[in-house]
C-alpha cells in the first residue's frame, strides 16, 4: 500500500513525541525528580503510533503498564501528561493516577494498568458496550507478549471471538517479561499462535516497521468496524532501556549485542531515511518536527513542575470511604 | 545482614536439609528475583528446585498446591502482594480448605512470600498491605516480618509447617529497619541488633509475639514496617511504650497480648493497612474481650486511610511517627 504523504508524516510525527515524551521522562526519573515506577516504551513507537493512527477519536483503547505511548499516540496532551506522572493537580488524573494508571476517557484512553493482563477484558468490555449502543466504534487492548501468559488474556479472547466483539488485540512482543526471555515461560515462539485456539485470525507484524503496523491495524480495524470480530497483531518489537526506568537495576538480563541488533532497526530513524528516500519529506521538515516537539515537551515539563501538588483534602475525594467514623481524626 | 541476604540465607538452609523443597515465582530463577530474595538458588539447586513461572499467580499458586499436596515443599514467590488476586481464589477456595474438606489426607505445605507495603513510590498496585485479606480465611498462617533474624527464622519454620502459610515482607524493610522517616537516610540491617542472622538453621516459632520495646505506659500492639515507626514515635514523644511485634498474625499470641495489657491498661494498634476491616479490627475486638476490665482509655487506632494507596501525597497516608506519637499522647492522657 503506498500511503499518502500524510499518514506518512503523521505516523512520524506522533513517534517523534512518543520518543520525546518517554526520554523527557526518563530523565526526570533518573534524576529523583519523578515519583513511581517508570515503564519506557522507547525501541516500541511504532506499534502504538501505526493502529492508533488507525482509530478513530472515538475508539477506545486499554493499555498496559507500558502506557504512556498508548496515549500519546490517541492523542494525549503532554502537559496533564507529564503533571500526572509528577503527581500534580493539574494531571490527567489529578496526581491520583501516575504513570500506571494514566487514563483519559476524552481521547478514548481506558487507563494504563499497573497489573499485567487487567486491561483486556476491560477493553473487551468497552467492544460489549459499542456493540449494543451500534455506533461502530473499535477497541484495542495492548498488551506484551508475557501478559498473555496471564488467565485475564485468556478469558478476554475467548470472550470477544465467542461475542463476535469489534477488538483488535495489540500484542505487543518485545521478546521479554521483565528479566525473564519468552522461551522460558511459553513454549511457543509466536504469540499470534494463539489466536488459532480462539477461533479468531491473527497477523505477524514488524513492529519496527510504522507502516507494516499501519496496514496490518487498518485492516483489523476494519474487520472489527464490519462485525466480523476481533483478531489479534502480534507485533515483533524491543525495548531500548530497561524494564523500568532507564538504567533501572542495572542488573543483566539481555545482550548488549541483542540490545545494538535492535537499536539498528530504530523505528523512527529507519523510517525518516525511507520517507526522505521517497521524497515526502526533507531532511529539514525532519528537525522542525523533532524542534518543535522537543519545545512543547520543554514546556509540559515546565508546566508540572510548576503545577502544584494536590491537596492532602483530596485524598479522600473519589472514593467511597467510611474513614470519619474512626476515633482518629480523618485528614 | 539485610532482610533480603537474611531470606535468601533461609531459602538456602531450607533446600539444602530437604530436598522436598522447590522455590519458583516470576523471574525467580534465571534472574535470582526482583529484589534479589532467590539469587544464587538455581546455580546451586538447579532449575528443578529453583524455577522461573510465567507471569500467572494463579497457576503459580495453584501448581504449588498440587505440588504440596503430592509431597514436595514449594516456597513460591508473588512478586508483588498487588499481584495476588488473580491467585486469592487458589489460596482461599484450595489451599486453605483441602485439609478440612479431605479430614486430613491431603495437606499443602506451602509458603507463599509476597512482598509488601508502601514507602517506595510504587502507587496503588506496587504498594498494598493486605494482610487482613488472608486472616480472614479459617486454614491460613498468616506470618508478617520485621527484621532479618526474624525472617530467616520464621521462615525456615514456615516451609517446615504442614499447613499453608502466606508469608509478607515489608519491602520498605529490606534494606534497613525503616522508621517512617523518609526524608532521612536509612539506617543500615548492619548496624542494628536485628541484622546479627546466625549461619545454618534455626527457627522463630510461628505464633510467639516479640516484645520489640518493653514499657508501662500504653502497649502498641504492631507488625512489620511499624514496628520500627513505632519505636521511632515511642523515642521521639519520650513516651514509654511497650511496642509488641506480633510477627504471626493468625494464629495470634493472645498470651503476650493480654498480660501486656493487663500491665499497662491502655491500647494502641498501628497498621499500615486500610483501617477498615483491617487487621487492627480484630485486634481490638480480641483485648476488649479479654481485657475489658483493665482497660483505662478506648483502643485505639493508627492505620492508613481508607483509600487507594495514594501516588500523590505517599506520606500523608502511611501513618508516620508524628501520627502516632499524636496517638500515644492521646490514649496516655485519657
Ligand atoms: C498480575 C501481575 N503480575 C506481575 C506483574 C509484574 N510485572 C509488571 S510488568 C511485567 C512484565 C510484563 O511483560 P510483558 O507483558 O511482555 O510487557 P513488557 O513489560 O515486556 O512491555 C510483570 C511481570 C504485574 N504488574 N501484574
Ligand atoms: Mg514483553
Amino acid at each position: 500500500m503506498e500511503l499518502n504523504t500524510d499518514t506518512q508524516l503523521d505516523l512520524h510525527h506522533t513517534m517523534v513525541r512518543i520518543r520525546l515524551f518517554e526520554e523527557a521522562a526518563g530523565q526526570l526519573a533518573e534524576a529523583a525528580k519523578l515519583p513511581g515506577f517508570l515503564h519506557l516504551c522507547v525501541g516500541q513507537e511504532a506499534v502504538a503510533a501505526g493502529v492508533c493512527a488507525t482509530l478513530n477519536d472515538d475508539d477506545q483503547i486499554a493499555s498496559n503498564h507500558r502506557g504512556h505511548g498508548h496515549l500519546v499516540a490517541k492523542g494525549g496532551q503532554f502537559r496533564p501528561m507529564m503533571a500526572e506522572l509528577m503527581a500534580k493537580s493539574t494531571g490527567y488524573c489529578k496526581g491520583k493516577g501516575g504513570s500506571m494508571h494514566i487514563s483519559d476517557l476524552s481521547v478514548g484512553m481506558l487507563g494504563a494498568n499497573g497489573i499485567v493482563g487487567a486491561g483486556v477484558p476491560i477493553a473487551v468490555g468497552a467492544a460489549w458496550a459499542n456493540s449494543l449502543r451500534g455506533r461502530g466504534q473499535v477497541s484495542v487492548p495492548f498488551f506484551g507478549d508475557g501478559s498473555t501468559n496471564i488467565g485475564a488474556f485468556h478469558e478476554a479472547a475467548n470472550m470477544a471471538a465467542a461475542l463476535k466483539l469489534p477488538v483488535v488485540f495489540v500484542c505487543e512482543n518485545n521478546e521479554y517479561g521483565e528479566f525473564t526471555p519468552r522461551d522460558k515461560t511459553m513454549a511457543i515462539a509466536d504469540i499470534v499462535d494463539r489466536a488459532a485456539g480462539y477461533g479468531m485470525p491473527g497477523v505477524i507484524v514488524d513492529g519496527m516497521d510504522v507502516v507494516a503496523v499501519y496496514e496490518a491495524a487498518s485492516e483489523a480495524v476494519d474487520r472489527a468496524r464490519r462485525g466480523d470480530g476481533p483478531s489479534l497483531i502480534e507485533a515483533k518489537t524491543f525495548r531500548f532501556y530497561n524494564h523500568h526506568g532507564i538504567q533501572n537495576l542495572g542488573l543483566r538480563y539481555r545482550t548488549d549485542e541483542e540490545v545494538e541488533h535492535w537499536k539498528q532497526r530504530d523505528p523512527i530513524f529507519t523510517f525518516e531515511d525511507q520517507i526522505v528516500g521517497a521524497g515526502s519529506t526533507t531532511r529539514e521538515h525532519i528537525t522542525e518536527v523533532w524542534n518543535h516537539e522537543r519545545a512543547n515537551i520543554a514546556d509540559a515539563v515546565e508546566f508540572a513542575e510548576h503545577s502544584p501538588t494536590p491537596t492532602t483534602d483530596q485524598l479522600l475525594t473519589d472514593v467511597y470511604t467510611i474513614s470519619s467514623q474512626t476515633a482518629e481524626v480523618s485528614p | 545482614m539485610t532482610m533480603i541476604e537474611a531470606i535468601r540465607d533461609a531459602h538456602f538452609v531450607a533446600m539444602e536439609q530437604d530436598d522436598r523443597v522447590v522455590v519458583f515465582g516470576e523471574d525467580v530463577g534465571y534472574f535470582g528475583g526482583v529484589f534479589r530474595c532467590t539469587q544464587g538458588l538455581q546455580e546451586r539447586f538447579g532449575n528443578h528446585r529453583c524455577f522461573d513461572a510465567p507471569i500467572n499467580e494463579s497457576g503459580i499458586v495453584g501448581a504449588a498446591i498440587g505440588m504440596a499436596a503430592y509431597g514436595l515443599r514449594p516456597c513460591v514467590e508473588i512478586q508483588f502482594a498487588d499481584y495476588m488476586y488473580p491467585a486469592y481464589d487458589q489460596i482461599v477456595s484450595e489451599s486453605a480448605r483441602l485439609r478440612h474438606r479431605s479430614a486430613g489426607d491431603f495437606t499443602a505445605p506451602l509458603v507463599i512470600r509476597m512482598p509488601t507495603g508502601g514507602g517506595i513510590f510504587g502507587g496503588q498496585t506496587h504498594s498494598q498491605s493486605p494482610e487482613a485479606l488472608f486472616t480472614h480465611v479459617a486454614g491460613l498462617t498468616t506470618v508478617v516480618v520485621s527484621n532479618p533474624y526474624d525472617a530467616k527464622g520464621l521462615l525456615i519454620a514456615a516451609i517446615e509447617d504442614e499447613d499453608p502459610v502466606v508469608f509478607l515482607e515489608p519491602k520498605r524493610l529490606y534494606n534497613g529497619p525503616f522508621d517512617g522517616h523518609h526524608d532521612k537516610p536509612i539506617v543500615p540491617w548492619s548496624q542494628h541488633p536485628l541484622g546479627e542472622v546466625p549461619e545454618g538453621e534455626y527457627r522463630v516459632e510461628l505464633g510467639k509475639a516479640r516484645i520489640h520495646r518493653p514499657g508501662s505506659a500504653l502497649t502498641v500492639l504492631t507488625y512489620g514496617t511499624h514496628v520500627h515507626v513505632s519505636e521511632a514515635a515511642a523515642e521521639e514523644s519520650g513516651i514509654d511504650a511497650e511496642i509488641i511485634d506480633l510477627r504471626t498474625l493468625v494464629p495470634l499470641d493472645v498470651d503476650t497480648i493480654v498480660e501486656s495489657v493487663q500491665k499497662t491498661g491502655r491500647c494502641l494498634i498501628v497498621h499500615e493497612a486500610t483501617v477498615t476491616s483491617g487487621f487492627g479490627a480484630e485486634l481490638s475486638a480480641m483485648v476488649q474481650e479479654r481485657c475489658f476490665y483493665n482497660l483505662e482509655a478506648p483502643i485505639t487506632r493508627v492505620c492508613g486511610w481508607d483509600t487507594p494507596y495514594p501516588h500523590a501525597h505517599e506520606w500523608f497516608y502511611f501513618p508516620g511517627p508524628d501520627r502516632i506519637a499524636d496517638a500515644m499522647r492521646k490514649v496516655v492522657s485519657t
